[in-house]
C-alpha cells in the first residue's frame, strides 16, 4: 500500500512535467507558421503538444486511481487532493474545449493556470490521511468530483476571458480596464510568490514554532513555516535562534497564515517588479503578442460555451448533490455554512452572468470581465473560505 | 388595444417589433436595434410592454424587468458574502449570549455586526424579503417572455420577408445556376443534420432544437417549486427538528413522535484511526495531527407502543428496528431520522461511599447512590445509617450559606448527608463534593469515604422530520432538466428563399453557439456551389477593430483585416 503510494506521487510529478513540455509546445504551435491566421486548425507543434497534454492526464489520472486504490477511499478529502483533482479536471475541461474548437492559444494559458494549481496544492499535507465519520459516505466522491468537475469548466471561461481580454484591452490607453487586467496578472504572480517560498523555506527545513494565547485565552503551540515577520498573540519563541519579528498580532489573526500571506506578497511582487524591470513592459504587455492573432468572437464563444457547459455541472454538484449529502451528514439539506453561502453565491453569480448575456446582451468584453470575476470567486471559496472563515468544510 | 398593421397585411398587437407573420421591423427603434436584441423574443409584444396604466400593471412591469431580476441577484450575493465574515449566531458557543460573544471576541466590529443584524443575517425578515422578491422576479419574468414565445415560435411563418433575413447574423445572398436544385440540396442536406425542414413555395425554414428555448421556463418553474417546498416547512407538522440526548441504558420517548416511538441507547462509543491497526499509509496523518476520529456510533433499539398503550407507558413497547446509529447513517423509520451528531463520555452515574469511623478507621457500611434516583436513607450495617438530606447534581458553590446546583445533570455532583451511628442517634452533618469535605455543624466521628464511580457515555442525537423533502427534490430535478435543456442544447432555425429574380437567400439565427450552427449550414451548403454563409456580426468587428487599428497604427502593413 505504501509502495502505491509512492508510484501515486511519482505519477502525479509525471503529470505535472508533461503539462509543463505541453505548454512550450503549445507556444510553439501559435507561432507555427501553417496556421498562422487564426491559430486554429491542425498543425505539428499542436498535435505535440496536445498528445503530451494527454499523456500528462493520463498519468495524474495514473495517481488519482492509484492513490484511491492505496488510501481505500477518493482521494478528495483534503485541499491537497482537491485542488489538485480541480486542476485535473481544468486539463479535462481544456482537452474537451481543445477538441471541439482547436484553439491553440488556450493551451499556452489553460496549461500553465493548471500547473499553478497543482504547484499551489502540493504546498499542503500531502499525506494519506484516514476519512473522519463526516466524510464516510459515498457521496464524498460524487459530490466532490462533481464540483471540482463545474468549477473547472467555469475555469476556462476564465482563460478565455483573460485571453480576450488581453487582446481587446488597449493596453497603450491608462485606464481601469488597463489596471485590473495587470491586477489579475499580479494576483497569478503572487501564486507564483507564495509557492516559491513555501518550496523554499521547505527545502531548507526552516520550522519556528511559538506557543500563544487564542481566543478562548488558552495557550496553544503555532508552527510556522517561513521566518516569522509577524508574531501570533502573546507569543513567545520556542525554537532557539529562529527569526522573530515584534510585530505581534490579536488573538483573531492567524498570525502563522498572515505571515505567509506576506512571505507570498514579499516574494510575488519582486518576482513581479524584476519581470517589469528587465522586460521594460507591464505583464499584460508582455502577454500581449501571443494573443495577437486570437479570433475574438471565436473567444467569446468558447468562454460562454464553457459558461454554459460548467454551471449545470456546478449546480449539480454544488448544490443539489452537496444537499443531498448534508441532510444525509449534517442532518440538514442546508445550514448556512460559510462554504455553502459561497457556492450560493457563485451560483448567484454565474446565474447573474447568464442572465445578463442572454437576455441584457452582455458579450464580449463584459462577459469577459465577469468570467474573470466569476474564477475570483471560485478562487476565494477554495482558497480563502477553507483558511480564513473557519466552518464544517475545513478539512485541510 | 391598438394594433399595428403590417404592410403584409398581418394585425400584430402593440408593442410588437417584428411582425408575427413575415419578420418586417414594424417601426424605426426596431429596425435600429440590435438583431440579436430584436431576435430575443422573436420580435414579439410582452405584457410588460403594452400595458403601463394600473398599479398591477406598474408592478407587474418592474418585476418583469432582467435588469431588476439581476440587480435583486447581485444584492442578494453580496448581502450573503456579508453574513459569512463573522461566524453565525447559529455557530457560536451556546452558552454565551451573542450580544456580548461578538463585542468580546471581534471588538468593535463585532459589536457593529450583532446590531446590525448580520449575526443571524439568512434568518432576517429583509434576507426573506430578497428571496422572496426574486421568486417574483421569476415568475412575472418568465410568465411575461414564455406566453408570447411560444406563440410566436408555434405560429412562424415560412416565408420571411427580405429585410427580416438580411438583419440575420448569419446571411449570404448569392446568384446560382440553379437555386431550385440547390435549394433541394439544401433541404436533403439540412434534413441528415436532423432539422425539421418546411418548404412552401420557394422559400424554406429549417428548424432544430426549439424545445432549447424552453429550458429557462422549466428551470424557472423548478425554482419556484423549490422556493415553494422551502415556505412549506412553516407549515405546523412538516417539519420537526428535536435534540435527543440519550443515556446509556436509557430509554426515552422520542420527541416530536407524541410518545408513539421509543428509543433505547444499549451503547455508545467513539473509535480513534490506530497506527497498528489501520492501514500503514495512515500513519504519517496519525503522526501529524495525533489522533483521528474514525467513528461515532449509538447502538440503538427503537420500539413503538402497542396501539392500546397508554401514552407514557413503557411496558407495551414492540421492538421495531435495531440499528447502529452511525454519522452518515441515520436511523430512518415513518418519515424521521435520528442522527448523530454529539456525544458525551463518562457521565457519572453512580458514586459509592464507605462509612468509617474516623478514629479507628472502621468500615461500618457502604452505600452507593444512583446520581439519577437517589434514595432519601441508605441503611448501612446494624446501627448505621446515612440520610441524604440534599443532593445537588451540578453544584457550583455556596449562596447564603446554601448548596447550589446549576442543573439537574450530574456534572459535579455533591450531596448533604446526616449520618447516624450508635454513638451519635441524633445524627451527624457531612457535605461531600468531588475534593471537597465539609463537617458544618462541628466535629463528626463518623466520615463518608468516597469509594468508587461508575459513568456511562451519553449520545446526543437529532430527530428530523422533513416532509418538505420531496418537494425540493421535485423542484431541484425539474431545474436540473430545464438548465441542461437549455444549456446544451441549440434553438437553430435556417430560413432560404428563392427569389423570382433566381437569387438565392440563406439566413441563419441561433439562440447561441454559432460555431455549430455554422459547420451546419457549411454542411448544408455541400455540393450546391454556394459560398460560404457571411457571419455579418464578424465582419462588423473586424471593421471596428480595423478603424481603430487604421487610426493609432497606420505604418501596421502586417495587419491581415
Amino acid at each position: 500500500m505504501t509502495q502505491l503510494a509512492s508510484i501515486s506521487s511519482t505519477l502525479l510529478y509525471v503529470a505535472f512535467v508533461m503539462y509543463l513540455i505541453a505548454t512550450a509546445f503549445f507556444a510553439g504551435s501559435i507561432k507555427s507558421k501553417k496556421t498562422r491566421e487564426q491559430q486554429v486548425g491542425k498543425n505539428r507543434w499542436a498535435t505535440i503538444a496536445i498528445t503530451i497534454t494527454i499523456i500528462g492526464f493520463i498519468s495524474q489520472l495514473g495517481y488519482f486511481i492509484t492513490r484511491w486504490m492505496a488510501a481505500g477511499h477518493a482521494p478528495l478529502s483534503n485541499l491537497f487532493e482537491f485542488i489538485t483533482f480541480f486542476g485535473m479536471m481544468l486539463i479535462a475541461a481544456f482537452i474537451i474545449i481543445y477538441f471541439i474548437y482547436r484553439v491553440h492559444v488556450l493551451g499556452v494559458f489553460a496549461l500553465p493556470i493548471a500547473l499553478l494549481i497543482i504547484a499551489y496544492s502540493s504546498m499542503f499535507p500531502r499525506d494519506i490521511s484516514p476519512l473522519i465519520p463526516a466524510l464516510q459516505s459515498d457521496w464524498l466522491a460524487i459530490h466532490v468530483s462533481t464540483v471540482a468537475a463545474g468549477e473547472a469548466i467555469l475555469a476556462i471561461s476564465f482563460v478565455a476571458g483573460l485571453i480576450y481580454l488581453l487582446k481587446d484591452v488597449d493596453l497603450t490607453k491608462k485606464g481601469k480596464q488597463t489596471f485590473w487586467l495587470e491586477a489579475v496578472l499580479y494576483g497569478l504572480v503572487i501564486v507564483v510568490g507564495f509557492v516559491a517560498s513555501s518550496t523554499t523555506f521547505q527545502l531548507a527545513g526552516y520550522q519556528t514554532e511559538f506557543t500563544y494565547v487564542n481566543t478562548e485565552e488558552q495557550q496553544e503551540v503555532a508552527q510556522y513555516g517561513m521566518p516569522a515577520l509577524v508574531t501570533p498573540n502573546q507569543g513567545e519563541l520556542l525554537t532557539e535562534g529562529a527569526f522573530a519579528s515584534s510585530i505581534e498580532m490579536p488573538a483573531i489573526v492567524n498570525a502563522s497564515r498572515l505571515n505567509t500571506v506576506i512571505w507570498s506578497f514579499i516574494v510575488g511582487t519582486v518576482l513581479y517588479l524584476l519581470t517589469r524591470l528587465i522586460s521594460r513592459k507591464s505583464v499584460s504587455a508582455l502577454l500581449q503578442p501571443l494573443v495577437k492573432r486570437v479570433n475574438l468572437n471565436l473567444m467569446d464563444e468558447v468562454g460562454y460555451r464553457s459558461v454554459l457547459i460548467g454551471f449545470p455541472v456546478f449546480t449539480l454538484g454544488g448544490l443539489v448533490f452537496a444537499m443531498i449529502w448534508a441532510q444525509i451528514a449534517w442532518t440538514r439539506f442546508w445550514g448556512w455554512d460559510p462554504k455553502e453561502v459561497w457556492a450560493l453565491i457563485t451560483w448567484l453569480f454565474y446565474a447573474a452572468f447568464l442572465h445578463l448575456r442572454l437576455t441584457r446582451g452582455w458579450e464580449g468584453n463584459r462577459s469577459a470581465w465577469l468570467a474573470v470575476i466569476g474564477f475570483v470567486i471560485i478562487m476565494f471559496n477554495l482558497v480563502a473560505v477553507n483558511l480564513i472563515i473557519a466552518g464544517l468544510h475545513s478539512y485541510a | 388595444m391598438k394594433e399595428i398593421k403590417c404592410e403584409c397585411g398581418h394585425v400584430n398587437p402593440e408593442g410588437t417589433e417584428l411582425c408575427n407573420a413575415c419578420g418586417r421591423a414594424l417601426t424605426t427603434a426596431a429596425d435600429n436595434k440590435k438583431t440579436s436584441d430584436v431576435m430575443r423574443y422573436e420580435g414579439t409584444a410582452r405584457r410588460s410592454q403594452t400595458y403601463n396604466a394600473s398599479v398591477v400593471d406598474k408592478v407587474w412591469n418592474f418585476f418583469s424587468s432582467v435588469k431588476v431580476g439581476v440587480w435583486l441577484i447581485v444584492i442578494t450575493l453580496i448581502v450573503s458574502s456579508l453574513g459569512t465574515i463573522l461566524p453565525q449566531v447559529l455557530f457560536i458557543p451556546p452558552l454565551i449570549p451573542p450580544e456580548q460573544y461578538y463585542e468580546e471576541h471581534y471588538g468593535w466590529f463585532g459589536k457593529v455586526y450583532y446590531v446590525l443584524g448580520f449575526h443571524d443575517l439568512y434568518n432576517s425578515w429583509w434576507y426573506m424579503l430578497l428571496i422572496a422578491a426574486i421568486g417574483i422576479s421569476i415568475i412575472i419574468a418568465s410568465l411575461d417572455r414564455v406566453v408570447p414565445l411560444y406563440k410566436a415560435l408555434k405560429n412562424q411563418r415560412v416565408n420571411r420577408h427580405e429585410s427580416f433575413m438580411k438583419r440575420q447574423r448569419l446571411y449570404t445572398e448569392q446568384k446560382v445556376e440553379d437555386p431550385d436544385a440547390a435549394m433541394a440540396a439544401i433541404k436533403k442536406q439540412l434534413k441528415e443534420k436532423r432539422y425539421n425542414v418546411k418548404e412552401i413555395d420557394r422559400h424554406l425554414l429549417a428548424e432544430k432544437g426549439r424545445f432549447a428555448r424552453w429550458g429557462p421556463y422549466v428551470n424557472h418553474t423548478g425554482l419556484i417549486i423549490f422556493l415553494i417546498g422551502a415556505m412549506l416547512r412553516f407549515v405546523p407538522g412538516m417539519y420537526v427538528d428535536e435534540t435527543l440526548w440519550i443515556r446509556e441504558g436509557d430509554t426515552v420517548a422520542i420527541p416530536g413522535t407524541d410518545q408513539e416511538y421509543f428509543l433505547e441507547s444499549e451503547k455508545f462509543v467513539v473509535e480513534f484511526y490506530d497506527a497498528d491497526e489501520d492501514p500503514e499509509v495512515f500513519n504519517a496523518a496519525i503522526d501529524r495531527v495525533g489522533s483521528i476520529v474514525k467513528n461515532f456510533q449509538t447502538d440503538a433499539m427503537l420500539y413503538k407502543r402497542e396501539e392500546e398503550g397508554i401514552a407514557g407507558d413503557q411496558r407495551e413497547l414492540e421492538l421495531v428496528q435495531q440499528k447502529a446509529i452511525q454519522v452518515n447513517e441515520p436511523l430512518k423509520f415513518d418519515h424521521f431520522a435520528i442522527y448523530q451528531v454529539n456525544y458525551k463520555l463518562d457521565e457519572f452515574r453512580s458514586m459509592s461511599f464507605n462509612m468509617t469511623n474516623k478514629e479507628t478507621e472502621e468500615n461500618v457500611g457502604s452505600l452507593t447512590v444512583d446520581l439519577f434516583e437517589p434514595q432519601n436513607v441508605y441503611e448501612l450495617n446494624e446501627g448505621f445509617r446515612a440520610e441524604l438530606m440534599g443532593y445537588y447534581a451540578d453544584f457550583t458553590g455556596f449562596e447564603n450559606g446554601e448548596p447550589q446546583s446549576q442543573s439537574p445533570v450530574p456534572n459535579n455532583p455533591a450531596f448533604l448527608f446526616k449520618l447516624f451511628s450508635p454513638e451519635k442517634p441524633e445524627g451527624e452533618v457531612a457535605f461531600i463534593a468531588i475534593q471537597e469535605n465539609l463537617e458544618p455543624l462541628g466535629e463528626n466521628e463518623y466520615k463518608l469515604n468516597f469509594a468508587g464511580i461508575e459513568t456511562r457515555n451519553v449520545s446526543g442525537l437529532t430527530v428530523r422530520k422533513d416532509l418538505t423533502l420531496w418537494i425540493l427534490g421535485l423542484g431541484g430535478a425539474i431545474f436540473m432538466i430545464g438548465v441542461v435543456q437549455g444549456a446544451y442544447w441549440n434553438h437553430r432555425r435556417l430560413w432560404v428563399k428563392v427569389t423570382d429574380d433566381g437569387r438565392l437567400l440563406a439566413a441563419g439565427h441561433t439562440n447561441k453557439n454559432w460555431f455549430g450552427i455554422k459547420k451546419d449550414v457549411a454542411h448544408a451548403f455541400k455540393g450546391t456551389g454556394l459560398k460560404e454563409i457571411t457571419d455579418q456580426q464578424e465582419i462588423e468587428d473586424n471593421n471596428i477593430k480595423a478603424r481603430e487599428a487604421g487610426e493609432e497604427n497606420s505604418l501596421d502593413t502586417t495587419s491581415k483585416h
